[in-house]
């Protein structure tokens, strides 16, 4: 009986067609669909593999220096004057982000399938970064696709990549930022389907890299489990990550999908504001549609062109979400709500002096949910929120943003 | 169409009896502007188009190369939308009942437009195909179904990807004909290799009835010629799409598009006579 679904689960991942309700699934051109099968055959084989899960998490602990810690975050609990704050630091990963995370594990999974080239896209660099330096590690040539306007606002991480031997492809079409850089990484696939494989960053894309993104990504919320267990001797009471595509909050939210008394809050980029028409908030103010690969919510006109998101965040900068989100959303588990780009900014500030942790501008906006739901609840209420980033990438914009000349 | 002979099936009958292969011209709708394009397109016929593929402009066209990117864009900025493409085809069927029309293009206009409404008036105002680059058989519930069943040809895309148990998993719903794409790639990028070619056409062949249309990778007239002495009909998109971009605001644009569609189709008409092959395609 091991097929038959579980009923009422929200953990049982998708359909065998890769959909999650109507969300989800493969909506690429012919070229790249025995490619798909040939992935999707190769890391179900992988995950019951216990050399792969052996490697993979000895990668995590010794090359990515997990598990991340679990922090109580003092001052910022006492400023809020609510809830108990607890930062999951995946911050202090090698790389500095969560994306090192999936990163492992799609280039163990691409070595494994014999393959010899690896491309991604970023939109932050963090993404770009991770899979630059596991090409290092593996000794992979690496290309990587960045919009221009990106490369611009994020330097740091276009010299990192570099540095690690990655080629930075600037990507000139379109809104030249992530969305662009996802079709320019696909387009390049279908012109290398032997031998490359697509590190894609987030739970987004063609099944099945929604559900292995996300496999990838839940040794954050594992840990978090764990951890809690052992500090507070009971689960939390509520979960927050920030939301562009959703590697983080789905990689946080996923051990505790089933646990119906835990609130989970998923912060989308307002930007500019909601009714500005300037942002990246796909649930709040997009509807269902196809793009890179699956169906789920994306911003768009009323004629199905997809519209240019905004967000201060680059990484959050995506007029799209992961479709497990969509479906999430649809089914009311998940509350999606959303943060501008001054109340991260905010938030930005108030972690840095408060804590001494300067965090990026997408968990920034986690924060600033937090800022907001914090002081109106219990002090007993446990709230583990994700910095998954850290901030050094970000001071330029932010630098920027607040008049400084550096 | 249901019940009749199709257009496509009366065009491709009429190519067999000629013994030669069919031209397809694909362009974008809307390219450079709503006026011009309309002009062009109702022209292609007298240029010797025999089937005609009109683009339908999405904002990220994954399956696509730089030129018709741009033109996707330039479509876009100049106003074409879904509902414009179908008015577009009611117009030229006004003096037109034979030239088949297919449309080519992304799942999301399509979906933004409702699914039903758009096959309703899709067959209502004479469009014979659909070629959805990022609709697999996987997702054959959102749109393939619904077209068989409202009697439109939901054409399917081979490529050099695709194995022997593939093809026929992509052949259960195919209609129309099948659309060979000649490379690994996007449009408009390197150039098909005829060798190799014409032995995976003759492999599909063994495997389908179907007609079979070769596409992407072809812009010259040469090459369209030698794919037409072993294909059913040699699309050419990029090439033309080019010439567009050439000559916008020029006064010759529709000429010169208008020619070297001539040219592409006297070229594929005479391919086999040419070779000595005319007698081969007949029965």
């Amino acid at each position: 009986m091991a097929k038959e679904p579980k009923k009422n689960s929200f953990s049982q991942g998708p359909d065998e067609l890769g959909h999650f309700g109507p969300f989800g699934g493969r909506y690429v051109s012919e070229t790249l669909m025995p490619l798909l099968l040939e992935v999707e055959k190769a890391y179900q084989a992988a995950k019951l593999d216990s050399e792969f899960n052996f490697e993979l998490d000895n990668l995590l602990k010794h090359y990515a220096g997990r598990p991340s810690p679990l922090y109580f975050a003092p001052r910022m609990t006492k400023h809020l004057g609510g809830a108990k704050i607890y930062f999951k630091r995946d911050e202090l990963n090698h790389t500095g982000a969560h994306k090192i995370n999936h990163a492992i594990g799609q280039i163990l999974l691409a070595i494994r399938m014999g393959k010899k080239r690896i491309i991604a896209e970023t939109g932050a660099g963090q993404h770009g970064v991770a899979t630059a330096t596991v090409a290092a590690r593996f000794g992979l040539p690496c290309r990587i696709f960045m919009g221009e306007r990106d490369i611009k606002r994020q330097s740091p991480n276009v010299f990192r990549m570099k540095l690690l031997g990655a080629e930075v492809v600037s990507v000139e079409t379109g809104s030249r930022t992530l969305k662009d850089a996802m079709n320019a990484a696909l387009r390049d696939w279908v012109a290398h389907v032997e031998d490359t494989f697509y590190i894609i960053g987030t739970v987004a894309g063609p099944h099945p890299y929604p559900q292995m993104v996300k496999d990838f990504q839940s040794v954050i919320g594992r840990e978090a489990k764990d951890q809690i267990l052992e500090m507070e001797g009971r689960l939390p009471d509520s979960l927050v990550a920030c939301i562009g595509g959703g590697s983080n909050a789905i990689g946080l939210f996923a051990p505790f999908l089933d646990e119906s008394n835990i609130d989970l809050f998923a912060v989308e980029a307002a930007g500019k504001g909601l009714e500005s028409g300037k942002h990246a908030a796909s649930i709040a103010r997009g509807k269902p549609g196809v793009l890179h690969g699956n169906k789920t919510y994306l911003l768009q006109d009323e004629d199905g062109q997809i519209q240019e998101a905004h967000s201060i965040s680059a990484g959050l900068d995506y007029p799209g979400i992961g479709p497990e989100h969509a479906w999430l959303h649809s089914t009311g588990r998940v509350h999606y709500v959303s943060a501008t780009d001054s109340e991260a900014l905010e938030a930005f500030q108030l972690c840095s002096r408060l804590e001494g942790i300067i965090p990026a501008l997408e968990p920034a906006h986690a924060l600033a949910h937090v800022i907001k739901m914090a002081p109106d609840l219990p002090s007993d209420h446990i709230l583990i929120m994700n910095l998954c980033g850290r901030g050094d990438k970000d001071i330029f914009t932010v630098a920027d943003v607040l008049g400084e000349n550096l | 169409m249901t019940g009749e002979t199709s257009r496509l099936q009366m065009t491709f009958d009429r190519l067999h009896e000629e013994g030669r292969a069919g031209f397809i011209p694909f362009l974008t709708a809307g390219d450079p502007d709503l006026e011009c394009s309309e002009r062009i397109i109702r022209s292609l016929p007298a240029a010797g188009a025999d089937i005609i593929e009109l683009g339908m402009p999405f904002s990220d066209p994954m399956a696509d190369g730089p030129v018709i990117q741009k033109s996707s864009v330039r479509a876009i900025e100049a106003g074409m939308t879904i509902g414009k493409i179908l008015d577009l085809v009611e117009r030229f069927r006004i003096d037109n009942k034979t030239t088949p029309i297919v449309l080519m293009g992304y799942f999301n206009p399509i979906m933004a437009f409702g699914v039903q409404a758009f096959l309703d008036r899709a067959i209502t105002v004479g469009v014979d195909g659909l070629i959805i680059v990022d609709l697999p058989p996987e997702e054959d519930a959102d749109l393939c179904f619904l077209a068989v069943k409202a009697g439109l040809n939901f054409i399917r895309l081979v490529t050099p990807t695709t194995g022997h148990d593939r093809l026929s998993r992509i052949l259960e719903n195919a209609g129309g004909f099948l659309y060979y794409v000649a490379i690994a790639g996007v449009t408009g990028t390197t150039s098909a290799d005829p060798g190799r070619l014409k032995s995976r056409i003759d492999q599909i062949k063994n495997q389908t009835k179907l007609p079979v249309a070769v596409g992407f990778g072809v812009s010259t007239r040469e090459q369209a010629a030698q794919i037409a002495t072993f294909s059913d009909a040699v699309v050419v998109g990029s090439a033309l799409v080019r010439l567009i971009e050439e000559n916008i605001g020029a006064e010759h644009i529709e000429k010169s598009v208008l020619d070297f569609a001539s040219e592409l189709a006297d070229a594929v008409a005479g391919a086999r006579t040419d070779e000595g092959f005319s007698n081969t395609g007949r029965k």
